[in-house]
């Protein structure tokens, strides 16, 4: 009998599909799991970003990795019950944005305040001597970057 | 399911008496509508912006205004009973679209385009903004989502607007300048009073185009102050209405032209 644990276990191997180093758990995108009375699975997912194309992927993904699972009735909702924030990317998540090259999102309390992307942490060599380049980049969830200290430009996940 | 799923959402949508159902759609339609409008004139910056981020910049928040779009057509698919998002998007005739005119207009210089993101979107967050304590659950939740996106056009629009006015020469803060006297009067115009209005207002759902006009006044005039830009009196102004009502400029319906071609070629098609 498979169990709710052996369904959160098997979508820490669903990785982004853009990001292949951060699972769909780890990303903060799967916000509930359940199995009803007659062994049907259900997963809930929320959207990171509401023009984002590749939720449908995600999407699809989780739904093929039920059916490896052995539920053939399943059912998974995007749904905004729970909205996405950044602060939902697990430390986990976090190594693995970096492992991406990707400076992890600036965690907050409150109302978030974008100057601090301006002092991002550079992935390549951990300095907070950066500059904002541009508040968008490659798509939707990075913003653009330039480490004055090793003079290398780099990609950040954006706080949100 | 929680009790706070889909099932509850649809319950909360049905029980609303037709007068505020009916004014609860044309709200969703008018801002859905200004949002694809809009997204579509900015993602015609794409492979044509002055520089290389401003071109990923305009494409992105092209993209992030369609998703908002996308969000309000699947609450009128889903909650209310109208045709799926596609369909509304792409299988409507001019006179059915309540677009505001400020969104029509063509993208003119990096100057107007700037200026009109910056306007419209303030407009729109302040909306959003509101729209979190709605009374119809699927609205604020959508409102509480989109409202983390908006943040970062209004950084990006802000931050632009005061390099060229401020920071800039004479020729930038003078194109600044010139794109704020065209825009200001169209800008006025998303505010357009609506039929109905009253009845949201009543059910706690929304409290009104006047209402937002007043907040967005004062936040466009802190944030012209900081861009040394001088604030035009719009006591003064004539808004450019008609939108709302299914009136346009002679901009949409070439837009809605070039937008539908591929679509109408087979509204059928799976994609």
């Amino acid at each position: 009998m498979k169990r709710v644990d052996d369904i959160w276990k098997a979508l820490r191997e669903v990785m982004d599909p853009e990001i292949p180093t951060v699972s769909l758990v780890d990303l903060g995108v799967i916000t509930d799991v359940s199995i009803d009375e007659n062994g049907g699975a259900f997963v809930e997912m929320t959207p990171t970003f509401a023009g984002c194309p590749a939720m449908d992927y995600m999407k699809r993904d989780v739904e093929r990795k039920l059916t490896e699972l052995g539920f053939e009735d399943h059912t998974v909702e995007m749904n905004l019950r729970v909205p996405w924030s950044s602060n939902r990317v697990t430390e986990e998540g976090r190594e693995g944005l970096k492992k991406h090259g990707l400076a992890p999102p600036a965690r907050f309390e409150g109302v978030l305040e974008l100057t601090v992307l301006n002092n991002t942490a550079c992935p390549n060599c951990g300095s907070t001597d950066t500059e904002l380049k541009s508040p968008f980049g490659p798509t939707l969830c990075r913003s653009l970057h330039y480490c004055r200290s090793c003079g290398e430009a780099f990609e950040g996940f954006k706080p949100m | 399911m929680t009790d706070n799923g889909p099932a509850a959402e649809r319950k909360a949508a049905e029980s609303l008496q037709p007068d505020v159902r009916d004014a609860l759609k044309r709200l969703l339609y008018r801002m859905a509508d200004d949002d694809l409008i809009i997204a579509h004139r900015n993602s015609e910056w794409t492979g044509l912006g002055p520089t290389l981020e401003e071109d990923i910049a305009f494409s992105s928040i092209a993209q992030d205004k369609l998703g908002h779009a996308l969000g309000l057509y699947t609450i009128l698919h889903e909650e209310l009973g109208e045709k799926n998002p596609d369909a509304i998007a792409f299988g409507r005739s001019e006179t059915e679209f309540t677009c505001c005119h400020f969104v029509e207009l063509p993208i003119g210089d990096y100057a107007f385009s700037l200026v009109r993101h910056l306007l419209f979107d303030l407009a729109d967050q302040l909306r959003f903004e509101l729209l979190e304590d709605s009374s119809f659950e699927p609205l604020a939740r959508l409102a509480r989502k989109v409202k983390g996106e908006i943040k970062y056009h209004l950084f990006h629009g802000a931050t632009w607007v005061r390099k060229l006015a401020a920071e800039g020469d004479e020729e930038s803060r003078a194109r600044i300048h010139t794109a704020v006297r065209e825009a200001m009067p169209y800008a006025l115009g998303v505010f357009e009073q609506v039929e109905g209005d009253n009845h949201l207002a009543e059910a706690g759902i929304f409290p009104g185009e006047a209402h937002l006009c007043e907040l967005w006044s004062k936040a466009v005039a802190a944030i012209f102050e900081d861009a040394e830009i001088p604030m035009p009196d719009i006591s003064t102004l004539e808004p450019a209405t008609g939108g709302r009502v299914g009136h346009h400029t002679e901009h949409l319906a070439p837009l809605l032209k070039e937008m539908t071609e591929v679509f109408q070629i087979d509204p059928s098609a799976e994609w």
